[in-house]
């Protein structure tokens, strides 16, 4: 809650919005108990009086009924109303689409067709029809603008409950035996509860307007009762004449529709779990460097990574994601960055290009060189264009690369112009032969397919083909199979050491499983708490593995063809990357630790093997 | 040896393209009839690719689908209705994501003792007894019992997972993908925590998974599924180490082994679920394909002691 209202405070605007909300909300509630006039009290004598008159602070209107009372009274008859609207429509509304989306099948059907129907017609004109059948008065308009509202939560909430109704836990409540309406009430509501706020607080607003609007006609309060609309509705008469009793109310109805919507805004933003981790501002183009100076380059390579620190500062943590990385990618190389998640692999791959999110990401050292050019801290415009031409991406799913709504015939046209000046035909060409190069079967018909017409293993070779799109020498692949079945990723595997041997294409190959980088990598680094811990020749590492991490982490995995078996675990957890603990980072699950390996810090050792390790398995 | 589950023919069928009134567009047969026993405490390990209907089988073998056609049997007893309520207390579930298992808007002891008291009208101390004891047997500490879901580690949250599954008491526990979302060091943990359990509390698993040597390691039996239907089944050390079943062969060729080169060769995809070949599911994709398997769908039959395949022509190396 505390975290709530400092999110909200944050946002100015919703603060000030706020402030003058409540200063009307609270008078409108001491009303009764304020020194008025009595709102409906007719002075004929003293009609049309103007502002700041004797005893009537705004004047008064066309039957001399003193303004300030009867806005005031007028206020809070409004409010109440607008309220009431928005508690029925966002209660009966939420109800429906609860109802609607929990139980799906012909339930949903039935309802959401009946509240496409109550959409097809003109909000106003429904509104208007709806009072023409119950006849004027304040509480059928009330009636009339909750109705009109109804559909607007009831389509939102079902969308909610849908996605809820399908998640695990709700079967497990079911398995716990619970009953549906045990779980509606105490699983699924109280998940729905911010989206039912955020919808009534941005729609509020609108509903005290549209309340107004048929008192204005006549059709809500009736004379002489007094709310904002009726009160601007009996001046409109008077409008040249004496322009101030338009003025009063509506200013009023102003100030309540900006200030509902601005604290509504705010509370939306506050709530929605998207902005709430993040700061509200927007991203910024590349990622954010604050490092002193370049380090120096260790030696030659490709691509090479020195000493390089990516940090994530939130609050007043700071996640050292990658610490002191170094890395280097030779022509034609496969190298294999392993570790488990939440080690610093991806964020590693990430800031090579800049692509870590600033805020939160910060690069604070190191030097990232593509043939010897520095691309820490590079112009914006320097790093797109050496993306895809010098270094491209793969990534675990390729929906986040490919655009939903395009063919990929055109995406691929797109990627290869934006680097190439030739024609259309020219791209389609070639956007062609890119689809058959990562061996998708009939590629000319297929490149009219939407990425969501294919399949997933189907989907990555699009992936690939992108990246190859612009003849890369360097192909950045982050978890590119994890998520696909053993028999596709035996597939992309081939066709990437393929690609990598027929182009001289250099890999930097990011996974967690030691399998898929004894196949397909010449060189491996393994990673732990944002360091690297171990490096060398694949056949080497996995054969006689230097770090105690390293050949614990292999001795886990288990391989078919062992037979059933108890299988070995390393006990304990990864480190928190923002309370790593001095010295290894391994030591507290390591069973070799001696007191010197949690003091000072334990360098990177050796040459063509190198070990972060007081106690290695073996010499190096 | 008595028998913990018996299915008979189950099968389920989904309706695409539904409408208001009349009947849908197309059907999809996402479990092809399956019959299955598995013996009191045995682990069965369920094999298969994504999309093969390794989770719809399960989903209907605790009540949380109802299932075309078929029966299932536990301990003896049809289970005819589809109520996850008279299910849980024989059988239960283990998720695969184990954080959106847990309700975001609970503490793990209000998750904890919904089966407890729902199941088995458990009430007072007796109730905080028990949790203490469930959370003790999968080695988690007491305190965590006041925190909520988004504070704990995937193995973590997977372990509550399981605490909560065996508060049903139940006397088999379906376990899908449990280890998948986790990391390798992680993995071993929760699957040797599972067989203590299974050893301590009498259990039978089913293990499912798409990890070939994770299923090899804990099960006893193994049975393949492919395009919603077994094709092989038998002792775990013998299928993936002689596979009789072509579509068996492939997948083991396919796990990535340190030292052994990249396949490739294979290719294909599954078959569109929509339009189903008339014979044999894996015939676009088999090297031994004949004629008649195009035309004759092959039955699961036994080929050599208690290995099964459904293939017209077994391989025999
Ligand atoms: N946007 C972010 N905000 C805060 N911390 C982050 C963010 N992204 C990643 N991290 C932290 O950086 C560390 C490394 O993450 P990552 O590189 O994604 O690991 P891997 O790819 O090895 O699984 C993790 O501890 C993670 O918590
Ligand atoms: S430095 Fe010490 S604690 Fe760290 S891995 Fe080596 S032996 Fe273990
Ligand atoms: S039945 Fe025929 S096509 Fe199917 S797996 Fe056996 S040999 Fe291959
Ligand atoms: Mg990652």
């Amino acid at each position: 809650m505390s975290l709530f209202l400092r999110l909200l405070f944050r946002n100015k605007l919703a603060g000030f919005g706020a402030v003058v909300l409540g200063i009307i909300v609270v008078l409108a509630l001491l009303t009764p108990i304020l020194p008025l006039h009595p709102p409906n009290e007719t002075n004929t004598a003293n009609r049309f009086l103007r502002p700041l008159s004797e005893g009537h602070l705004l004047g008064t209107d066309h039957l001399g009924r003193d303004l300030l009372s009867r806005l005031m009274w007028g206020t809070r008859l409004s409010l109440a109303v607008g309220f009431a609207a928005a508690l029925v429509a966002g209660l009966l509304g939420a109800a429906i689409g609860v109802m609607a989306g929990y139980f799906g099948g012909r339930t949903d059907n039935v309802t959401m067709r009946g509240i496409d129907m109550l959409m097809a017609f003109p909000y106003i004109l429904l509104a208007l029809a709806i009072v023409a059948v119950l006849g004027p008065g304040l509480l059928n308009a009330l009636i009339a603008v909750a109705v009109v509202n109804i559909p607007f939560f009831a389509r939102n909430i079902r969308g909610v409950t849908v996605g809820i109704a399908h998640r695990e836990f709700i079967d497990a409540a079911k398995l716990a035996g619970m009953g549906h309406t045990r779980i509606l009430l105490t699983e699924v509501v109280p998940n729905i509860v911010p989206v039912v706020v955020i919808a009534m607080s941005t729609t509020i607003g609108w509903m005290i307007l549209e309340t107004a609007g048929l008192s204005f006609l006549g059709l809500g309060s009736q004379p002489p009762q007094a709310d904002l609309g009726s009160m601007l509705g009996e001046a409109r008469s008077a409008l040249i004449t004496a322009p101030h009793t338009s003025i009063v109310p509506g200013v009023m109805i102003l100030l309540i529709v900006m200030s509902v919507n601005l604290l509504g805004d705010g509370i939306r933003d506050a709530l929605d779990p998207r902005l709430r981790s993040g700061a509200l501002s927007r991203p910024m183009a590349t990622t954010r460097v604050e490092r002193t100076e370049a380090t120096a380059p260790k030696g030659e390579g490709l691509l090479r990574i020195d000493d390089l620190e990516t940090q994530f500062h939130v609050g007043p943590r700071i996640y050292k994601a990658v610490n002191k990385v170094s890395l280097d990618l030779k022509p034609g190389e496969c190298l294999g960055l392993i570790g488990e998640s939440g080690s610093g692999k991806s964020v590693t791959a990430l800031s090579v290009m800049g692509l870590v999110a600033s805020p939160p990401g910060v690069i604070t050292g190191g030097a990232v060189r593509l043939e010897g050019q520095d691309l820490i801290g590079a112009p914006y415009e320097l790093l797109r264009s050496l993306r895809g031409r010098k270094v491209a991406y793969i990534f675990q799913d390729p929906l986040s690369t490919l655009h939903p709504l395009y063919r990929i015939g055109d995406q691929l046209i797109e990627a290869i112009r934006v680097h190439e000046p030739v024609s259309h035909a020219e791209a389609h060409k070639r956007a062609v032969k890119l689809l058959e190069d990562v061996r998708i079967p009939n590629a000319q018909a297929r490149a009219r397919a939407y990425p969501h017409e294919l399949s997933g293993g189907m989907r990555q070779r699009v992936g690939i083909a992108m990246a190859m799109a612009n003849d890369p020498d360097i192909i950045i692949a982050d978890e590119p199979t994890t998520a696909l079945d053993v028999t596709v990723q035996a597939q992309i595997l081939a066709l990437l050491d393929d690609l990598r041997r027929s182009r001289g294409l250099a890999i930097l190959f990011i996974t967690h499983d030691f399998g898929v980088v004894g196949q397909l990598c010449d060189r491996v680094a393994v990673m732990y708490g944002g360091r690297i811990v171990e490096t060398g020749p694949t056949p080497e590492v996995l054969a006689a593995p230097a770090h105690p991490y390293t050949k614990r982490l292999i001795a886990c995995v288990p391989e078919l063809g062992g037979g059933r078996r108890v299988l070995a675990a390393i006990p304990g957890l990864p480190p928190a990357v923002d309370k790593l603990p001095e010295g290894c980072a391994f030591a507290p699950r390591c069973d070799k630790a001696q007191a010197a390996c949690r003091q000072g810090e334990i360098r990177l050792t050796g040459t063509a093997r190198e070990v972060r390790c007081l106690y290695p398995e073996r010499a190096t | 040896m008595t028998i913990a589950l018996k299915t008979t023919d189950l099968a389920r069928t989904f309706d695409i393209g539904k409408r208001l009134i009349g009947p849908p567009r197309a059907q999809v047969h996402a479990v092809h009839p399956v019959s299955l026993e598995v013996r009191q405490g045995e682990t069965l390990g369920i094999v298969g690719e994504s999309g093969c209907g390794k989770s719809t089988l399960a989903r209907m073998l605790v009540g949380l689908l109802p299932p075309t056609s078929g029966t299932i049997e536990i301990e003896g007893r049809a289970l005819d209705r589809a109520d996850p309520a008279a299910f849980g207390r024989l059988i239960q579930y283990v998720f695969q994501d184990p954080v959106s298992s847990l309700n975001p808007r609970k503490t793990i002891r209000q998750i904890m003792e919904v089966p407890l008291r729902l199941l088995h009208g458990m009430r007072g101390k007796a109730l905080d007894d028990r949790i203490a004891e469930l959370f003790d047997a999968v080695n988690l500490r007491p305190e965590f019992l006041s925190r909520y879901p988004h504070e704990f580690s995937g193995g973590q949250a997977q372990r509550i997972g399981i605490a909560r599954a065996l508060a049903a008491s139940p006397r088999i526990l379906i376990l899908d993908e449990p280890v998948s979302a986790l990391d390798v060091s992680v993995q071993a943990q929760v699957l040797n925590l599972l067989a203590d359990l299974k050893a301590e509390f009498n259990l039978t698993y089913l293990f499912i998974s798409h990890d070939l040597a994770v299923v090899e390691a804990v099960s006893d039996r193994i049975a393949v599924l492919y395009f919603g239907s077994v094709v092989e089944t038998g002792p775990a050390e013998k299928v993936f180490a002689a596979p009789r079943h072509p579509y068996t062969k492939l997948l083991a060729d396919s796990a990535p082994v340190v030292g052994r080169p990249l396949g490739g060769a294979q290719s294909g995809e599954l078959p569109d679920p929509l339009n189903p070949p008339p014979g044999c599911a894996f015939a676009g994709r088999c090297p031994r394909a004949s004629d008649r398997c195009r035309a004759e769908v092959p039955q699961l039959r036994a080929i050599e002691g208690d290995q099964f395949a459904a293939c017209h022509h077994p391989r025999d190396d």
